[in-house]
């Protein structure tokens, strides 16, 4: 009897994180798989019904906006995490070295993390637009730059930057500290200098945290839709439009929940398959014998 | 690896042996080339875009003075009392409390059951956990209404309060699992030895011990919940259930023209998360290495 109660501990402590995720993550997946075959517009009520594989045809043959955000979407995916990773690893080297008021200058550097995409909205309008902006001090006077299709992008990926540069470093931060200070002592006696330290010491530690934290932010870019939503709505000219977005911009807009169902289904296709590849062409995980 | 690290000599803080050593040369002419160019240049990046909320905020309106001086809280007065923003933060506290405390209790259940037991399932467990990681929130909306809306939580605060938790749980129980496995078992044992219940052993003698955890998962729930705009803005659309969020994103819309409301409401929004990162933000760090040494 108390071996069965016993038994029955770890299930019970998990009981309601698995209720959760049963009832508010995996039913509304499954509702979305079942709603992409269907009809479903809430504007056109008389139309609904089973659409087969319609909505899908739809959306690769006939839908040109699905193809440009998907395109969008991996150029602003695969920028903004280069970007952040090189910063990022650039601002935890620095931040790991011992210096006075190191403790200050980490909860100021990494504070932007704690940020809302709405808010960094709300910032960055405040630098970016013409009258009152610093770019105006930068000798670019009356540029408004969202609605530039030429200035946009790399508006807006700075923009990103500001705020996802410290996750990075956080995360990298986090695995530099793992590093046991033996190993650099090693190294130093071999007589290996501060570069040739950093690539045979810093980064194979660093490779799981890296692997990892590109692939974490990669998601989270991908999926990322606040910051892109209030700053430029997608545009100018649909320019900055990703999937999510678009998904975001059928269902709350026109409504079209059968049809935004099929594009989130591509969207999750492409996102799982996307990281089981990132995955093993970094063979993560594994033990790697050097 | 972690064999090395426990055996290492435990210093006060994670400084690097290099780093140590290297405190010996301090006049370094490559040190100033090296570090605090790069981390003044960046601290500039960082720094001054909050700085211009806060001109913006505090100086009068139609000022263009980069310094604000005289100050006034003009803005503030518009935005808390006129725009609503004195509502929006109740609400927005209500929600992150809420969702903080739901999310500590189940992420320490959860993460106890991770790091003590050995039970079937287990790791099948983990793999749903990192999974969910791939759901984009912004895809889930749709179902996410449909349900929330014949549980009658459409427009109530209740809807925020559990979705938030939902999306919170599962890096929260991978995090406190590695906060406690990181407590030794063998004094839990001991407690339970003397005839403690396991549950009086967990509140005595793991509990305490959990405190960095408790404060890093805690604050990581509240700042997620604090920020997260689309399930505010599709869930809730009375104005006098409106969070900080999607408040500030009305703000935006309608207020384009008044830079100083707009400022004043990002203060609003910034100033609890700010204080609350950077009271924990040391915890966090080393909750992260924690659960990647623990894997």
């Amino acid at each position: 009897m108390t071996t069965m109660r016993r038994r029955a501990v770890p299930y019970l402590l998990i009981s309601p994180t698995v209720a959760l995720i049963a009832a508010f993550l995996v039913y509304p997946i499954g509702s979305v798989a079942y709603y992409s075959l269907q009809h479903q517009n809430l504007t056109r009520p008389w139309a609904n019904g089973f659409a087969g594989l319609d909505n899908f045809r739809r959306m690769l043959f006939e839908d040109e906006l699905f193809w440009q955000s998907l395109g969008f979407t991996a150029k602003w995916v695969i920028v903004e995490v280069g970007l952040q990773l090189l910063l990022g690893l650039a601002l935890a080297l620095i931040v790991n070295e011992s210096f006075i008021g190191r403790g200050l200058a980490r909860s100021l550097v990494f504070s932007p993390w704690a940020v809302s995409g709405v808010l960094t909205t709300g910032i960055w309008i405040l630098l970016y637009t013409p009258s009152t902006g610093v770019l105006r001090f930068l000798g670019q006077p009356e540029a408004a730059v969202l609605g530039n299709p030429d200035t946009v992008f790399p508006a807006v990926v700075v923009t990103e930057l500001w705020r996802g540069v410290p996750f990075f470093a956080i995360l990298l931060l986090a695995g530099l500290q793992g590093i046991p200070g033996e190993l650099y002592e090693a190294a130093a006696v071999d007589g290996a200098g501060r570069t040739r330290r950093f690539f045979h010491v810093t980064l194979p530690h660093l490779r799981d945290a890296i692997v990892l934290a590109t692939l974490l932010r990669g998601v989270w870019e991908f999926n990322n839709v606040d910051l892109l939503y209030t700053l430029t709505g997608g545009g100018p000219a649909q320019a900055t439009t990703t999937l999510p977005l678009y998904v975001a911009q059928r269902a709350v807009d026109s409504k079209d929940f059968g049809y935004g169902s099929a594009l989130t289904m591509a969207g999750f296709v492409i996102l799982l398959f996307c990281s089981i590849l990132y995955l093993r062409l970094n063979r993560f995980g594994e033990d790697r014998d050097r | 690896m972690s064999a090395d690290v426990m055996t290492r000599p435990r210093s006060r803080a994670a400084v690097p042996a290099g780093a140590r050593r290297r405190r010996s040369k301090r006049k370094d002419p490559g040190r100033v080339l090296r570090l605090y160019i790069p981390l003044g240049l960046y601290l500039v990046f960082t720094l001054v875009p909050f700085y211009w909320m806060l001109v913006f905020a505090l100086r009068p309106a139609g000022s263009t003075d980069p310094v604000p001086w005289p100050i006034t809280f003009e803005h503030f007065e518009t935005v808390w009392n006129d725009i609503g923003y004195a509502v929006f933060f109740k609400n927005s506290v209500i929600v992150g409390v809420w969702s903080l405390l739901f999310t500590t209790v189940i992420a320490v259940m959860g993460g106890y059951a991770l790091a003590r037991y050995r039970f079937r399932g287990r790791s099948l467990f983990m793999v749903v956990l990192l999974c969910t990681q791939f759901i984009p929130g912004a895809m889930m909306l749709i179902p996410l209404f449909s349900i929330f809306k014949s549980l009658g939580l459409i427009n109530s605060l209740g809807s925020l309060v559990l979705a938030d938790t939902v999306f919170n749980l599962p890096l929260s129980i991978i995090l406190m699992s590695g906060f406690i496995s990181a407590v030794p078992f063998t004094v839990e044992e001991a407690a339970m030895v003397d005839g403690c219940t396991r549950f009086r052993g967990f509140l005595a003698i793991v509990l305490p011990q959990l405190r960095p955890g408790l404060i890093a998962v805690g604050s990581f729930a509240f700042i997620h919940t604090w920020n997260n705009f689309l399930f505010a803005l599709m869930f809730v659309s009375k104005q006098d259930s409106f969070t900080i969020p999607v408040g500030l994103s009305y703000t935006i819309g309608e207020y384009s023209a008044d830079f100083g409301a707009l400022a004043a409401g990002g203060v609003v929004a910034a100033l609890p998360v700010v204080c609350v990162f950077a009271v924990v933000q040391r915890y966090l760090v080393h909750g992260i290495s924690a659960g990647a040494v623990k894997g």
